[in-house]
């Protein structure tokens, strides 16, 4: 399961297993709740849990980057496998986000 | 050797992981790796998810409790069908919908290309299959529908093919 947490203004997602466009919506929305009702100006993707993600991953995270960029918020990528990191190259989200 | 399967299925989100899964099933005999197999689940995802989005325009599929959020949006009716063929070491996917069809599909293959930017779609779909397999080719009609063809060589292809 995911899980969203607000820690000193950043907002840490755990991602879940499988990140395909049924579970996207459920993830950017919650994300957004967060983002709108608390004070947040960075959020954190862990893909630690993740096996599975298509560009529905890719689109959560350039969506959540379009909405913080606009007032200099960050977006940060942790534990993101070597598929996932290819993924993250070829749509050219990683020059814009930071990889850790 | 050769096997070959086929499945088809409602036009919803809740069935793009019922696709991935029975393709990782159809293959996991030959022993892929876990690359091969991640390469395919992709590819396979988002051949399936594209029908299901712009094929049929099913933006929202059922939640946990079997209802459309939100309730103004309508699940249309639609199949996507998924063939698999296994021959010799190849593995062969088709992924087909009776929706909208694609006006110009050289430019919807294009990286970042996508009709649906409001969707948070990324328009790297296709990029992907491309990149995840060893082959691709779309057959589109607007107004009939969409066939998308996938190849991928399976590295086991000489244990696959030796005779008992
Ligand atoms: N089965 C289909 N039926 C109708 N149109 C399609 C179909 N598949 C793809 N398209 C068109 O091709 C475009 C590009 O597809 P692609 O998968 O590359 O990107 P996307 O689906 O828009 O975004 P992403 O896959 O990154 O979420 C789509 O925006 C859509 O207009
Ligand atoms: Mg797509």
């Amino acid at each position: 399961m995911e899980d969203y947490v607000v820690i000193d203004h950043c907002l840490m997602v755990k991602l879940p297993a499988e990140i395909d466009h049924h579970k996207a919506c459920y993830i950017s929305e919650k994300a957004d709740d967060l983002l709108l009702s608390e004070e947040v100006d960075a959020i954190c993707f862990d893909f630690e849990n993740t096996e599975f993600m298509d560009s529905s991953g890719i689109g959560i995270i350039m969506g959540r980057y379009r909405k913080l960029s606009c007032f200099g918020g960050k977006v940060y990528l942790i534990h993101a496998g070597k598929q996932i990191r290819k993924m993250l190259e070829m749509s050219g989200i990683e020059k814009v986000v930071e990889i850790r | 050797m050769k096997n070959e399967m086929e499945l088809q299925f409602d036009a919803i989100s809740n069935n793009e992981s019922l696709a991935r899964l029975s393709v990782a099933a159809f293959i996991a005999h030959t022993n892929p790796t876990l690359e091969e197999m991640a390469d395919i689940k992709t590819a396979v995802s988002e051949a399936v998810t594209n029908s299901i989005i712009h094929g049929y325009g099913n933006i929202q599929g059922y939640t946990r409790h079997g209802e459309v959020r939100p309730s103004i949006s309508e699940i249309q009716e639609g199949k996507v069908r998924l063939y698999c063929k296994l021959l010799d070491g190849d593995l062969l996917v088709e992924v087909e919908d009776w929706g909208k069809g694609i006006e110009n599909i050289e430019k919807a293959m294009e990286p970042l290309y996508t009709t649906r930017p409001e969707l948070e779609r990324s328009g790297m779909g296709f990029a992907f299959m491309e990149a995840f397999m060893d082959d691709l080719s779309v057959e589109s009609t607007p107004g009939i529908g969409t066939v998308v063809h996938m190849k991928k060589k399976l590295n086991c292809g000489a244990w696959i093919g030796k005779e008992d």
